[in-house]
């Protein structure tokens, strides 16, 4: 089978949580009025809608490096805790009075160096990625709150800053822009490959274009079977070090969007359980845990469909101490309609009848 | 000649600066080799360490329970909840409260091993669930548990002069972690497991059973150390515990336990557990170092015993 047409087989991974994300609207649509409803107010467009795109930015912006993470068979534990130093450093350079594209460029570089540390504890030292990221999902947040000495640190005389949340382009929110550039460049850095190998099988050869872009089926290739990338000639070190560098930054950019929206670094809270929602918007988008395969666009609306819930949750009279019930509620569901042997087990029960 | 064995090096090193830390401690400041100071430092991590015993099982057979620091604190609210508004003894609320931190586990352990899902995401789903429940259990986060003349004669009980309860059970667990990991038949097959799950299959081992029995202990740990927590605070609490997975994964990986499962000893998850304790105590007694330090110096212990375990790891590969 072509290499395009299983990458469509794929994305009929994502039937079932299309189907969930439509169930929540059309609920949503039912039980509020006005959901769908969007306006323009001071130049941007509002509504419920635009509100759960731009809120869940930051856990798609995390999701989609954590996809390339996962897709190696790895997991990246410590991005929470990054999106706390990056906010910590731009804040506390920014009350010293660092311009803003330097003190961005600082948080960047940090996350970057975090992630490149994750990358070579991994790749090089050869620590299990759970392990590896623990260090600095524990010693992260203990950076982040010694940087900013444990206070949360506020600037909201900064407009440029608080821009970064606040702001829109062409009327849609700039956090929903950021989200979409990240996904358009790590989509084109990855699967431009699978776009290669179409030209390559309708009859042209495009051999350098494969070539100049295998990253993402390299990465495919390193979760799916280590030992066969080795085998092939393929340096299996620097593809995990890349994946979990942009993990790295991926944690930056968001931890610029939540430190933009509260305008201030809270090392203690920012970012805390953002790794989880992170993987769990990975395997509702059809990523398996254990790598081989990745959907991007999958870990997209995975984020959507975790941040419709919580809108849902609160919009609705449940109370909120349910919140967390429900999402649990929801793994499980997931997790048990993607198990192979759960799928077996109910379509042997329906053959029975 | 007396010589080390490999994979007891990393439980040696744990002795070491546990000794080290404590014996550096107590040059530093006075009454840490006082008999009070220990017995209020064994108590004060006892949920802890409770709860790190389980963990200590669930890893060396491949697993990772995210759970235990919401069933802590939703075992800590049932456990308030039953005393102080359903009116039932204390004889019978504590072992409802550890019967049902097993049967969680052990559904856990189910879904993890019937339907082939990652511990990962199966234990983050029960992490979600407990926390969950542990809020609506109660509108108020904080139950205080008053007027109980025999949970007060639990919270008041003292042997040897300052050893509390807690501090009792916690050894007294970690006696029995020892025993049931190193001269029972359920130990060796949960090293088996660890080791490799289809040679452990193939030997004819419990797969199953034995996989449903790890998570079912862990919940039941966790659950002890919510009951614990409860005697310790006087009160249930469903906040508490956030992030106590995390302490206790890193209790169990500083006791020299490989995170890819069979090599460990729950002694050393006891130590583990006794050096974040020491770390604790000293920066509470030091005023200006704050507590973040804590994060930063267990952080900075992981990455040491890690990379200690990964050269020896080495080390073994090349003998071969």
């Amino acid at each position: 089978m072509p290499d395009v047409l299983k990458k469509l087989d794929m994305l009929k991974k994502l039937n079932w949580p299309l189907f969930a994300l439509a169930f929540l609207l059309v609920f949503n649509a039912y039980s509020r009025r006005g959901f769908f409803h969007v306006e323009v107010q001071n130049g941007k467009l509002s509504g419920s809608t635009i509100d759960i795109l731009q809120n869940s930015a930051p856990t798609m912006i995390v999701a989609l490096g954590m996809t390339l993470v996962i897709a190696t068979g790895g997991v990246d534990l410590s991005v929470g805790a990054l999106i706390a130093v990056a906010g910590s450093v731009v804040v506390v350079l920014l009350k010293g009075g660092t311009p803003l594209p330097l003190a961005i460029l600082a948080a960047v570089v940090v996350c970057l160096v975090a992630g490149v540390w994750n990358g070579l504890l991994v790749a090089y030292v050869k620590v299990q990625p759970i392990v590896a990221t623990l260090i600095l999902m524990v010693a992260g947040r203990g950076i982040a709150q010694l940087l900013t000495d444990g206070q949360i640190v506020s600037v909201s005389n900064n407009a440029a800053f608080s821009a970064i949340d606040d702001g829109a382009l062409l009327r849609i929110p700039l956090p929903i822009w950021i989200a979409a550039a990240t996904f358009a460049i790590l989509a084109a850095l990855t699967r431009l490959t699978a776009w290669g190998l179409f030209i390559e099988a309708v009859g042209g050869n495009e051999k350098a274009l494969t070539r100049l872009t295998a990253w993402g089926l390299f990465i495919e290739a390193v979760g799916g079977n280590e030992k066969a990338c080795r085998y092939a000639g393929l340096s299996v070190n620097p593809i995990r070090l890349t994946v979990y560098t942009v993990s790295g930054l991926c944690a930056a950019v968001a931890g610029l969007i939540v430190a933009s929206d509260i305008k201030a670094a809270d090392a203690s809270n920012a970012g805390s359980y953002m790794e989880l929602d992170a993987i769990l918007a990975v395997v509702i988008g059809g990523t398996a845990l254990i790598g081989g395969r990745f959907l991007l666009c999958g870990s997209i609306l995975g984020a959507v469909i975790i941040q419709t819930l919580t809108t849902t949750i609160l919009m609705t009279n449940i109370p909120p101490e349910y919140n967390l019930i429900v999402k649990g509620g929801v793994v499980l569901l997931v997790c048990l309609l993607q198990s192979p042997s759960f799928r077996s087990r109910l379509l042997r029960l329906k053959g029975g009848r | 000649m007396f010589r080390l064995k490999p994979q007891h090096v990393p439980l040696v090193a744990t002795t070491v600066v546990f000794a080290l830390l404590y014996v550096s401690a107590a040059l530093r400041y006075d009454g840490f080799f006082q008999w009070y100071m220990f017995a209020s430092m064994l108590s004060s991590n006892a949920s802890l360490a409770v709860a790190a015993l389980g963990m200590t099982f669930v890893i060396l057979s491949g697993g990772i329970d995210l759970s235990v620091g919401a069933v802590v604190a939703f075992s800590s609210i049932l456990l308030a909840k039953m005393l102080v508004v359903w009116q039932l003894p204390v004889a019978v609320a504590i072992p409802l409260a550890l019967t049902l931190g097993l049967a969680f586990g052990a559904v856990m352990g189910v879904l993890i091993h019937a339907f082939r899902l990652p511990p990962f995401l199966v234990t983050l789903a029960g992490m979600f669930l407990a926390r969950g429940g542990a809020l609506a259990l109660t509108p108020q986060k904080r139950l205080n548990i008053t007027d109980n003349t025999t949970f007060q004669w639990l919270v008041d009980w003292r042997t040897l002069d300052y050893l509390s309860l807690p501090a009792v059970v916690m050894l007294g667990g970690t006696a029995l972690a020892i025993v049931v990991a190193g001269y029972t038949r359920f130990g060796r097959t949960v090293y088996a497991l660890g080791g490799s799950e289809s040679s452990a299959t193939l030997m004819g081992l419990p797969v199953a059973r034995t996989r449903i029995s790890i998570y079912a202990l862990s919940g039941l740990c966790a659950a002890l150390g919510g009951v614990i927590h409860a005697i310790k605070a006087q009160a249930g609490d469903s906040t508490v515990a956030t992030g106590m997975e995390l302490d206790a994964i890193a209790a169990v990986v500083i006791g020299g336990t490989l995170l890819s499962g069979g090599v460990g000893y729950p002694v050393g998850t006891l130590l583990g557990v006794m050096i974040l304790g020491v770390i604790t105590a000293v920066l509470n007694l030091q005023g200006t170092l704050s507590s973040w330090w804590t994060r930063i110096a267990i952080g900075g212990l992981l990455l040491a015993f890690i990379v200690l375990q990964q050269l020896l790891q080495l080390t073994r590969d090349k003998r071969r």
